[in-house]
């Protein structure tokens, strides 16, 4: 084997090669996302992703191998989690006056976020399993995993279907708000951060930190709302679709 | 070693959340209690919040990096999207939309009715 065959099979099976790429993948991605002045259609998931994925087909590297290095990101997912309290007290006094409005605004999101994925996969022919694995679309994603696996989900789907809804609902939500006509920061947050999850949290937070700490807020919520329904909401959907 | 101690504090409110999750068997996921765990703990100790800010703030705005490796877990995927990819990405579109729709103007009607008369 040539020295140069011999450090890439070496470097390949560590995870510091797999933890490097996506770091460099994302800040290249997120260059790009800048340059665009943050135009929301220029995800940086999605590119990084993308990029990623190239990169791992064309030298066979199986995912498995790479996750051993980007694990170290994935784990983070908790800690950022917790920190989402720090923004969240900062906007107490406004939360506390809008505490009505965003219950409703949950029970009603949630449920839509559910059951309209259900019903369209359904419509469309998808099989019980797929189904199945979109209903905590909206949820972040460990915790979109566990549910997923109680209901006869694909785990490990679920967490791409997951990333999926947030770069979908990063993208679109300024489309969404503006034609209907919605101006708040807090509303928009709020509504990003419950059908995005942590993509739509990070979405808000570039726009404003009353919007990022709306989000963070639903999206708390919407993982304990949907924790609480989906293992008795979706089964039944699912039965009466059948 | 104020990121140190920013860091270690975000870590031991996650296990603690986690923690009492699993011995009381609750059905919040453990990072969310931990969340609020830590919101009850900087109403009770202002100076906690000045502390924690600078490494909540970085790891906050770059939160969208943590789902890259799930989001590479599309290519195990490959069979399965490639039988029902289409109806599993216009389910979430479209699913996603009408999400931020109904909330939005859920939340937008509600608020309304809550301002004061001026």
């Amino acid at each position: 084997m040539s020295p140069v065959a011999d450090v890439w099979v070496y470097l390949a099976a560590s995870p510091l090669l797999w933890l490097t790429l996506t770091l460099a993948a994302y800040i290249a991605a997120f260059a790009l996302y800048e340059r665009s002045r943050f135009n929301p259609l220029v995800n940086p998931v999605a590119i990084s992703v993308a990029a990623i994925v190239a990169i791992l087909a064309f030298t066979r590297t199986p995912y498995a191998t790479y996750f051993e290095g980007a694990q170290f990101v994935h784990f983070l997912l908790g800690p950022a989690t917790v920190a989402l309290a720090v923004p969240l007290y900062e906007q107490m006094p406004k939360l506390r006056r809008a505490w009505f409005a965003l219950t409703v605004g949950l029970a009603v999101g949630v449920v839509v976020a559910m059951v309209s994925a259900l019903l369209i996969a359904w419509l469309l022919g998808a099989s019980n399993a797929t189904i199945a694995s979109l209903a905590a679309k909206s949820v972040t994603t460990p915790v979109a995993m566990g549910i997923s696996e109680k209901i006869g989900g694909i785990p490990s789907l679920t967490a791409v279907v997951v990333v999926l809804t947030g770069i979908a609902a990063a993208a679109l939500g300024r489309f969404v708000f503006d034609a209907l006509g919605v101006t708040s920061h807090a509303v928009r947050g709020f509504a990003i951060g419950l059908a995005g999850h942590g993509q739509g949290v990070a979405r808000a937070f570039i726009v404003s930190d009353e919007a990022g700490a709306f989000a963070g807020l639903a999206m708390g919520l919407t993982a304990l709302a949907t924790a609480l329904i989906a293992p008795w909401l979706a089964p039944w959907v699912i039965a009466l679709l059948r | 070693m104020a990121i140190l101690q920013a860091l270690a504090l975000l870590l031991a409110f996650q296990l603690i959340g986690e923690a009492i999750v699993f011995a009381l068997g609750l059905p919040v996921p453990g990072p969310v209690f931990g969340m609020v765990l830590l919101l009850g703990a900087v109403a009770l100790r202002r100076d906690l919040l000045e502390r924690l800010k600078p490494t909540t703030g970085t790891l906050l705005s770059h939160l969208s990096l943590l789902f890259v490796p799930a989001g590479v877990g599309v290519m195990v995927h490959g069979a399965r999207l490639a039988a029902e990819g289409v109806a599993i990405v216009i389910a979430i579109v479209v699913s996603t939309v009408l999400a931020l729709a109904a909330t939005a103007l859920t939340v937008k009607a509600l608020l309304r009715d809550d301002e004061p008369p001026r």
